[in-house]
């Protein structure tokens, strides 16, 4: 063993002191911060993405290339979906936190205050990809900026069970509410119900009532954006035609599921069809020898999907569309900015699409024509989720008392109470006064 | 240098501002500092805050300005609100007195001498112990409407024919929440009247038996009046804990269905978190204070007059 003197453990402490001294020195006399300090870190979160692959790409490879690429550290935290509002306002109201954060739906309206405008940025890529369809500038856009930068929209279509449609008698998915109600009601006496929440949940619950309401004409409010006109005829007809539907063709158990109920419902195969994003038929794709058929077939192989149903005023969407907003308190909006810039360049946000394998939906054009669409038929509805799209709110803006009323549930709770027992005129009554209290204060 | 120090104090006379503390007021104020200062930053402040902003038209990112009681008149004229005051009073109530008859007979069951009395005791906690998210979420899959084990257990035992949708029925769905919060809630009751009966001489007991009383009357006349100042306090805890109780509901239901299980906690996140309200928010939770202050002070002027009778 090397045995250490005293005398030069304080030569190497003083040898040190001097060179830490003459640096600080050196620091001051340029009045600037040393060079490892100017290093800046953009930091981004975002939902634990339902494809498990995309984590995996920006993580290993993606982020360690911007880094690369634009001389930043890049943090990315990845957070379950619900818990994005919390992380928000937080951050927000406490001045500090992530310098670009995803944004679900209308959270762009809610936090206009506090986010950075994205226009150009937007415009760029608008024009660059065949234009951005008008369901992502609702929802990203107040007309005076940007609230987000469009990133994807992830698709609700109806997951249904091909081979027992077959056993009915219907070999192609009913295309309107009535046909589709006389499917369920057959499915449901041969034990495998339709699947529908009707819960307090964020994706699924709005996602089937507010286009079921649209496509029979009902709507929130008028186009000014506070006359509240909920309680009309149309909207009184789909209130009534949903108490029926529900007893004769849905799984009754509906009324508590959360957005993953009805994934286990179908997976265990114990329901028909299901309104969902895709993540059933991945699931299912992943792991075949797992989901079996009652015959013994991959489930994969016996999964389609079709948009809901059209009703006297047409057939509509609402889908969870995705985008990333810069925070005003972020001291790196720049570097934020450059990244998304990268972000967005046809190269790297192809690396993104290609791994989602159709479970999100780009927000421009260009990408409808994508030959990815064409890999898996399976997955070929979704690609038309972004243009299909509608904003709720409808018929004004998808801002924030939109999304209070989305928040509280009073769309979704109006059905709900119908099936529970409540008179349909009722329970549209008091999804009126509730609207009223949103709208016109 | 440090001997020179030293004896350089044992010289000098007590500088006055020490002498000071001789004096018991000034003693007791230096030692109650250090409490009011945390009370003061980690309660009385937040405290302060909250009822500002339920006085404002505050959102997130958004300051706001004085609006007065303009939330609370807001949140008086909605429906949900109302139906979440009714829920939660029905809710603690409920679960108040389960947890209180249950805890009571636990208590007195583990008051007795039996084998394997320590590892009882020990796992009597463990509901109180789990991580209530954890622990819910086993409860939220018992009562699946779908994969229900209760609902299983039940058809197999040809109890029922068709399932239970415990989640979606509203009433079943209350009834849910109310029976986990009791399964959470018993032990705490059980263990700490548990103390609060060995605090109770066996002597009384023994000399009232010799006097012929029968059991029943033994607990009402002798345990049970030792017990009250014990019980009191437990309650008083329980039913602040219940009042404001978050994470249960949300994990089980979320409010729903259609509101059902709507408590003050979830409804003002609901509305303070989920549509950026702040203000309102604020307001919501604020308004379980006077409701909480009067169970409270009742509860306490009992507990006093229990205790000086």
């Amino acid at each position: 063993m090397v045995k250490t003197k005293r005398r030069s453990v304080l030569k190497l402490a003083g040898g040190t002191a001097a060179v830490s001294l003459g640096g600080m020195a050196g620091i001051l006399a340029t009045g600037r911060t040393p060079a490892y300090a100017q290093q800046k870190t953009v930091h981004w979160l975002k939902w634990v993405d339902f494809v498990p692959a995309t984590d995996t790409l920006f993580r290993k490879e993606m982020m360690p290339e911007a880094e690369k690429a634009l001389g930043v550290k890049m943090n990315l935290e990845t957070v379950n979906g619900n818990d994005l509002q919390p992380r928000i306002t937080a951050a927000i109201q406490s001045g500090a936190g992530p310098d670009l954060i995803m944004s679900f739906n209308s959270y762009t309206h809610l936090y206009a205050n506090s986010v950075v405008d994205m226009s150009a940025l937007a415009e760029e890529v608008g024009t660059r990809e065949g234009g951005l369809f008008p369901y992502a500038k609702a929802i990203c856009s107040d007309g005076k900026m940007f609230m987000g930068m469009p990133w994807a929209v992830i698709g609700g279509m109806v997951a249904y069970r091909k081979s027992w449609f077959d056993e009915i008698g219907v070999d192609k998915f009913p295309d309107t509410w009535e046909t589709y109600r006389e499917a369920g009601k057959k499915l449901k006496a041969k034990g495998h119900p339709l699947g529908q929440t009707l819960g307090h949940t964020f994706g699924d619950a709005p996602g089937f009532t507010y286009p079921y309401l649209w496509s029979w004409g009902g709507k929130e409010v008028e186009a000014d954006g506070k006359t509240v006109v909920i309680n009309s005829k149309e909207t009184l007809e789909s209130v009534k035609f949903m108490t029926g539907f529900w007893k004769d063709a849905h799984d009754e158990g509906g009324l508590a599921w959360d957005d993953t109920n009805n994934n286990r419902a179908f997976l265990s195969q114990t329901i028909a069809a299901t309104l969902n994003g895709a993540s059933i038929y991945i699931e299912a794709l992943r792991k075949p020898e797992q989901y079996q058929t009652e015959k013994g077939q991959p489930l994969n192989k016996d999964i389609l999907h079709a948009p809901l149903p059209k009703g006297p005023a047409g057939q509509f969407g609402f889908h969870l569309l995705q985008s990333n907003m810069l925070m005003k308190y972020s001291k790196n909006q720049d570097a934020a900015k450059e990244f998304l810039k990268w972000l967005h360049t046809e190269a790297n946000y192809r690396k993104f699409f290609e791994s989602q394998k159709g479970f999100a939906t780009p927000c421009t054009a260009k990408w409808e024509s994508d030959p990815l669409w064409n890999v898996d038929p399976v997955m070929t509805p979704y690609k038309v989720a972004a243009r299909l799209g509608q904003a709720i709110g409808n018929a004004g803006p998808p801002n924030a008392k939109a999304q209070e009323v989305l928040s509280k549930y009073i769309v979704t709770d109006m059905y709900a109470k119908a099936v529970q027992g409540m008179p349909a005129e009722e329970s549209v009554k008091w999804a009126e006064s509730e609207l009223k209290k949103v709208y016109e204060v | 240098m440090a001997v020179t120090a030293v004896s350089g104090v044992e010289v000098r006379r007590p500088v006055p501002r020490l002498r000071r503390l001789e004096d018991e007021r000034w003693l007791a104020l230096a030692l109650l500092v250090p409490t009011a200062v945390l009370l003061g930053l980690f309660i009385a402040y937040p405290f302060f805050e909250g009822v500002m902003l339920a006085l404002s038209s505050s959102r997130v990112g958004i300051p706001g300005e004085f609006v007065g009681l303009k939330n609370f008149s807001k949140i008086w004229d909605d429906s949900i609100f109302r139906t979440a005051v009714w829920n939660t009073f029905w809710y603690t109530g409920v679960t108040t007195v389960f947890k209180l008859a249950l805890g009571l007979w636990l208590a007195m069951l583990l008051n007795r001498h039996f084998k394997g009395k320590a590892l009882v005791r020990a796992f009597i906690l463990l509901p109180f112990i789990i991580p209530t998210v954890l622990s819910t979420f086993a409860w939220k899959w018992m009562f699946d409407p779908t994969f229900s084990v209760i609902n299983w257990t039940l058809f197999h035992l040809g109890i029922i024919t068709t399932r239970i949708n415990w989640l979606g029925d509203p009433d079943l769905a209350m009834t849910s929440i109310i029976i986990v919060n009791i399964w959470r809630g018993v032990p705490f009751f059980a263990i700490s009247l548990l103390a609060g009966l060995q605090t109770i001489s066996p002597e009384l007991n023994e000399a009232a038996a010799i006097d012929g009383a029968r059991p029943w009357n033994r607990f009402w006349y002798v345990t049970w009046p030792l017990l009250l100042p014990v019980t009191m306090v437990v309650m008083l805890f329980s039913v602040i804990q219940t009042f404001a109780d978050f994470q249960l509901v949300y994990v089980m239901t979320g409010g729903g269905p259609a509101n059902a299980t709507q408590l003050f906690a979830t409804y003002a996140y609901q509305i303070g978190i989920g549509t950026g309200l702040l203000s309102e928010g604020a307001a919501i939770s604020l308004a379980m204070f006077p409701f909480l202050f009067i169970i409270v002070v009742v509860q306490l002027l009992y507990i006093r007059r229990v205790e000086t009778r």
